[in-house]
């Protein structure tokens, strides 16, 4: 009986786990403009404005273009639920859950590559040239984004010796407070990818009207209604997803090691907490930095390729012991 | 899984990796007077690392070290090479590397290489340091690849200075600094080189009217012409 | 049950030479070639299907000695689990072909280019490969290899009348012998320390290294060459396009699979102990010939040119994974090794499958539209939905995406390439991972590359009015491809099913399988243990569909259901044209400016007296200009000193001859 108890308790958790991402998709959002608006001297819009804009939307006539596809309808939900499984697979308040088993991290790339496959045919479903563009540079980002995300992985799992993520965060735990080069490195390289896979500046405009400094929007441009609900939550989703993995990796005190009511109470404060000081820190990196010309975003992935390189490397030299 | 060394060790290491960054960055920067600044703080934390080992190994002579390495190195080199190109009119001279991704890929190479030099060192004791040493080679080389591939001749004193910011970091790692002499004398070295720099370069700038050293070629062929 | 198997395989043989022989009726009776040739086709296939599963999944080796051959070297063949699963990808592929071919050879039947031969190289060529995969003495293979490579040259050069069909016959044919002879020199090697040309015999030879890495060089060019590893590539892009769709499924989709057979039974079965530094070579070709494979594929605007690259870059993938198992088995890890060796096999069964999925739907388009140029298609999805529907399968499994096959094999590679910490050289443990950095780069761009592929020739809209109008496509084109769509989708969801039927072929070459793989049951496959690393294909799938059904209920009830029509946003100005769609070019344009230093690019703006200004681009592959144009320079330089013996005067050429004389009395004295 106390078995059972506690499997309808771990899967209790594991739903709870992911409908904490759903919800906590808008609430970040809001945040950061939220901050954003405030370092412009400004009240801005209230933090719980994306929720009423997702409410607006669904309620919204959905008008589809008569050049489009089947391809056009079905996107949206493929992209939201590729995006929401792969997210509900990451540990956000507990580290042992029955998910733990498929939380791979390269499953976890995988998924979140389906959703962007589906996104950039659903942008060139209509035939115009605003749809093409956002798909085109979309794929150039992913390409030089990929190997960098890949190396930070790597650096994580050859010291934990695993790609399960909830066996990384474990070993980074174990290890305490651990001062390690290669961490260093994988996690710079880790945040210069996240920025530049959620679209955030300086690799891309959340918030821009001009098409043609467009990326994720470009391939939303022709969506409206509850398509256009799915694929906004999807984004939102996608930076909750970027970062937790940040903070419960490279920084996890805190994430919920039992199932008992305390344990999980702290895991959830831990990672508002956390999600709330790097959503600040987004801002502030926002307002601070241009949005760069599309063609130095190969530079800048470059950079987080480097960093997590100089990670890997570092750890094979200098931290793996004779 | 490694032992976890104590907390001094780790921080040696985060700062030595640190400096092969700026050894990264210091090869691709494009705009000359943040390659200067990313050359101070190179000079900086390997003067912290002088600290570090210091403080871990109970060798205070090393302070005196460190402390002379960051007036020269972080402080009164770069302030020097500020003026010069303030002087030069080099403010805002951008030079980009004609195949970045490639220079970058060599550097990548010559680490793993400098680490499979390094690798026949062994040492009991003195293990994290041993790691070191690889870091510092890997310095000084790619400090030598920034001469080869740079053209501005500012930016080959650059190479040249991290050439000198590796050598010590090996030294004081593998072998607990040099005596004080030679330290000193080595110090005094750097500081006229500097000085003897900023001289030529006016010189070379009066020939051939560029600091560009592709264009020393030139001189060659204005002796030819006389003939 | 044993020779049950060898027996179907030779059944397989002899349909597939009834298959030729049937076609030759052709010449008088077109309709010979759709009702006898293509069936005969098809059981030839279904045998070497069945004959493949039964070696393994069933018991031991069998072995026949045909009294054909020569008198003290007659051919023997033998059927093991190597040859079994290779047998296997052979059969399914040509089961499918056939059901495809009726429909598409149609066409064919009132055209001037003979049918006879059309099916007769065809069942020549599907004799040739099986024949090369059963081989077990050097004899046999070769003149197997030779019959498989003539009968495709005859097939490349199908459409004889153009001039480039030509040329590009003519290069197939000139470097598959160069291939071919690399290959027959290390047979020589292993065969004159083995003291005969049978397998048997080879295996048993001792070599010295320097000999044994001679004997590995040549047959890693030979092979290399036949499966298209980069820089020997260049025939590849020029003669797949050209064959007929069908038979180019059959020459990406099989022939560059037997390749790798040859490469895999020398290499891990006749030579002996491996090095690592040969698995070193290997890792660095594989991931060049995948990064540029991939990087020309996304430029081409020809779609069969297109798939052909992508092969090239799929071939370097599979040895990727042929090298890791060569670093893991030469440093002692056979567990590692074997891991890898699985991977890069389960990648071969994806890429038969998907490859040819592909190239049959490039056939459907060029069959239903008449076009094979990228750049004139576009909304095709609504003329052709079923066709659309598993070309789309066959895009999402070759980008490696969950829950698809091609996901299963790189995850794999992924997991062995992790396991590179295990190793001692330091320097393997930084390279290794760099090598699965180009690996997870080439991913990303292939998924761009069929993005590109699907987005432009599928959706949108028709860029010119043939491709409006497009047919639809007959019954057993889109069956055939359906079948190889749930293929690749049912090896995506069953792994560890697919595993379980590989593992025979570790076992009997390295000494071990796989076992853990599906150690915590069918459903959770974990290639080293549950605590390094578990996926499961099936739970995806049911998350995936359970979250779609839940999220397609959420939303679309007490919202506003109805979907209105209407124009698509244009700025407020004039309504898109199709052709202010993103053309295939522009698609590409950023990644060609981000790597432009990999490809030769001859970009010109020219304007004319009055008229508008004319832009050309055309992106060429390097290795033309740095290797083969300069090998071709150096032969014509050496032939015509050669030339110089021509003097054309008769006492000079008895001259020669003296001198030859002379010189064999002086030897055999």
């Amino acid at each position: 009986m106390d078995h059972l108890l506690s499997q309808v308790t771990a899967w209790g958790l594991v739903l709870l786990q992911a409908l904490l991402y759903a919800v906590l998709g808008p609430l970040l959002v809001g945040w950061v403009r939220k901050v954003k608006a405030l370092l412009q001297n400004r009240r801005g819009a209230p933090v719980l404005q994306p929720y009423r804009d997702l409410r607006k939307l669904l309620v919204k006539e959905t008008r589809v273009a008569h050049t489009a596809s089947p391809l056009f309808r079905a996107a949206p939900y493929i992209v939201f639920v590729s995006t929401w499984l792969g997210a509900a697979t990451v540990p956000l308040i507990a580290v042992d859950l029955p998910t733990a088993a498929i939380a791979d991290i390269i499953v976890l790339v995988g998924l979140l590559a389906l959703g962007r496959f589906f996104l950039a045919l659903a942008g060139m479903d209509v035939g115009t040239a605003f749809g093409g563009m956002g798909a085109s540079r979309e794929m150039l980002v992913s390409a030089l984004a990929e190997p960098a995300m890949l190396m930070a992985i790597f650096t994580l799992a050859m010291g934990a010796h695993s790609t399960n993520l909830s066996t990384v965060i474990g070993h980074q735990l174990a290890g305490g407070l651990a001062l390690r080069p290669s961490i260093l490195f994988a996690l710079g390289g880790l945040t210069l990818v996240a920025i530049a896979e959620t679209g955030r500046i300086p690799v891309d405009n959340p918030a821009t009207h001009l098409e043609l400094t467009m990326i994720h929007e470009a391939m939303l441009l022709e969506y409206s209604g509850r398509h256009l609900a799915l694929m906004e939550w999807a984004a939102q989703i996608k930076l909750v997803l970027y970062g937790a993995l940040i903070a419960n990796i490279f920084f996890p005190w805190g994430i919920g090691e039992s199932f008992s009511p305390g344990s999980l109470a702290l895991g959830i404060g831990a990672i508002v907490a956390k999600l709330l000081l790097l959503g600040g820190a987004l801002a502030i990196a926002e307002s601070v930095l241009a949005k760069m010309r599309l063609f130095r975003a190969p530079a800048f992935l470059n950079l987080a390729l480097l960093l997590s390189l100089l990670g890997l490397l570092s750890h094979v030299i200098l931290e793996v012991g004779t | 899984m490694i032992a976890p060394l104590p907390l001094l060790q780790q921080l040696v290491l985060v700062l030595a990796a640190i400096v092969l960054l700026t050894s990264f960055v210091l090869l691709a920067q494009a705009r000359l007077i943040s390659a200067i600044h990313v050359f101070a703080w190179q000079g900086a934390l390997v003067a912290a690392v002088t600290a570090v080992v210091a403080a871990a190994g109970g060798a205070p002579h090393l302070y005196f070290s460190a402390v002379l390495t960051l007036g020269l190195k972080a402080l009164l080199i770069p302030w020097m090479l500020h003026r010069l190109a303030r002087r030069l009119e080099l403010d805002r001279h951008v030079e980009t590397l004609r195949l970045p991704t490639l220079v970058v890929m060599a550097a990548v190479a010559l680490v793993i290489f400098s680490y499979w030099l390094v690798l026949p060192m062994v040492q009991e004791g003195l293990a994290f340091t041993r790691n070191i040493v690889a870091v510092s080679l890997a310095v000084v080389l790619i400090g030598l690849l920034m001469m080869v591939f740079r053209q501005q001749a500012v930016a080959q004193v650059l190479g040249f200075m991290s050439m000198e910011n590796g050598l010590f970091l090996a030294a004081v790692s593998a072998t607990a600094g040099m005596p004080l002499v030679v330290e000193l004398g080595v110090a005094f070295d750097v500081l006229v080189a500097m000085v003897l720099f900023g001289v030529f370069f006016f010189q070379i700038r009066e020939s051939i009217e560029s600091l560009d050293v592709d264009r020393l070629n030139r001189l060659k062929e204005t002796a030819e012409e006389r003939e | 049950m044993v020779l049950g198997g060898l027996h179907l395989a030779g059944l397989a043989v002899a349909l597939a030479l009834a298959s030729a022989a049937t076609s030759l009726l052709a010449a008088r009776w077109p309709q010979a070639l759709r009702v006898l040739g293509l069936p005969l086709f098809g059981a030839a296939g279904l045998a070497a299907l069945a004959s493949g599963l039964i070696a393994l999944l069933g018991g031991e080796v069998g072995i026949a000695v045909l009294p054909l051959g020569l008198p003290w070297l007659p051919w023997r063949l033998r059927l093991d689990a190597l040859s079994g699963l290779f047998l296997a990808i052979i059969g399914t592929v040509s089961f499918a072909v056939a059901i495809y071919g009726p429909a598409y050879v149609r066409s064919f039947e009132r055209g001037r280019d003979s049918i006879a031969a059309l099916g007769t190289f065809t069942g020549l060529f599907l004799t040739g490969m099986l024949l090369v995969v059963l081989a077990d003495d050097a004899f046999l293979f070769m003149v197997a290899w030779e019959l498989m490579s003539l009968s495709s040259y005859f097939l490349v050069a199908f459409q004889h009348e153009s001039a480039a069909n030509r040329r590009a016959a003519f290069l197939y044919l000139l470097m598959a012998h160069i291939g071919g002879l690399a290959i027959l020199l290390g047979y020589g090697v292993l065969a004159a320390f083995g003291g005969g040309f049978a397998f048997e015999s080879m295996r048993a030879a001792t070599l010295s290294p320097l000999w044994a890495t001679l004997a590995f060089s040549l047959a890693f060019v030979g092979f290399g060459m036949k499966a298209g590893l980069v820089p020997l590539h260049a025939w590849l892009p020029e003669a797949h396009p050209v064959a007929p769709s069908h038979v180019s499924a059959l020459m990406s989709g099989v022939m560059l699979k037997v390749a790798v057979y040859g490469f895999v039974r020398f290499v891990f079965d006749l030579l002996g102990p491996p090095h690592w530094q040969w698995g070193v070579t290997v890792i660095a070709v594989g991931s060049l010939s995948a990064l540029l494979g991939v990087l020309y594929a996304m430029m081409q605007n020809d779609l069969k040119r297109l798939l052909a690259y992508s092969s090239v870059e799929n071939l370097g993938i599979i040895f990727i994974g042929l090298g890791l198992a060569l670093v893991f088995l030469g440093t002692d890890h056979r567990l590692l090794g074997t891991l890898a060796f699985v991977a890069a096999l389960y990648h071969v069964v994806n890429h038969a499958l998907f490859k040819s999925l592909l190239f049959l739907g490039a056939g459907a388009i060029h069959h239903s539209a008449h076009e094979r140029d990228l750049e004139q298609m576009g909304g095709l999805l609504r003329r052709m939905p079923w066709t659309g529907l598993f070309f789309l399968l066959g895009c999402i499994s070759i980008s490696a995406l969950p829950p698809f096959n091609g996901f299963v094999s790189e995850w794999l590679i992924f997991q062995a390439a992790l396991q590179a910490w295990q190793l001692d050289s330091g320097v393997l443990r930084s390279l290794i991972p760099v090598a699965s950095a180009v690996l997870a780069l080439t991913g990303a761009l292939v998924a761009a590359t069929f993005v590109k592929v699907y987005g432009i020739a599928f959706l949108g809209q028709a860029r010119s009015r043939h491709v409006r109008r497009a047919r639809r496509v007959p019954f057993g084109m889109r069956a055939a491809q359906g079948l190889l769509a749930g293929l690749c989708l049912a090896l995506g969801v069953l792994p560890t099913w697919v595993l379980g039927a590989i593992d025979r072929v570790p076992r009997e070459l390295l000494g071990g399988g796989l076992r853990q793989a599906a150690a915590h049951g069918w459903l959770w496959l974990t290639p080293i243990s549950s605590g390094t690393a578990s996926y499961s294909a099936p739970l995806v799938v049911l998350l995936l569909a359970g979250a779609a059904g839940v999220a397609i209920w959420a939303f679309r009830r007490g919202t506003v259901r109805r979907v209105r029509r209407c124009d698509a946003w244009d700025c407020g100005f004039a309504p898109p044209s199709p052709r202010m769609q993103y053309t295939s070019t522009a698609f590409a344009q950023p990644i060609r400016r981000v790597f432009d230093l990999v490809f030769q690019i001859d970009e010109s703006v020219s304007t004319r007296e009055g008229g508008p200004p004319r832009y050309q681009l055309a992106i060429g592959d390097r290795a033309w200009g740095l290797l083969y144009a300069p090998v071709g320079r150096w032969v014509e330089s050496a032939a015509r000193q050669v030339v110089r013996l021509q003097s054309g005067n008769v006492r000079v050429y008895l001259g020669w001859t003296l001198a030859t004389l002379l010189v064999l009395l002086w030897i055999i004295s």
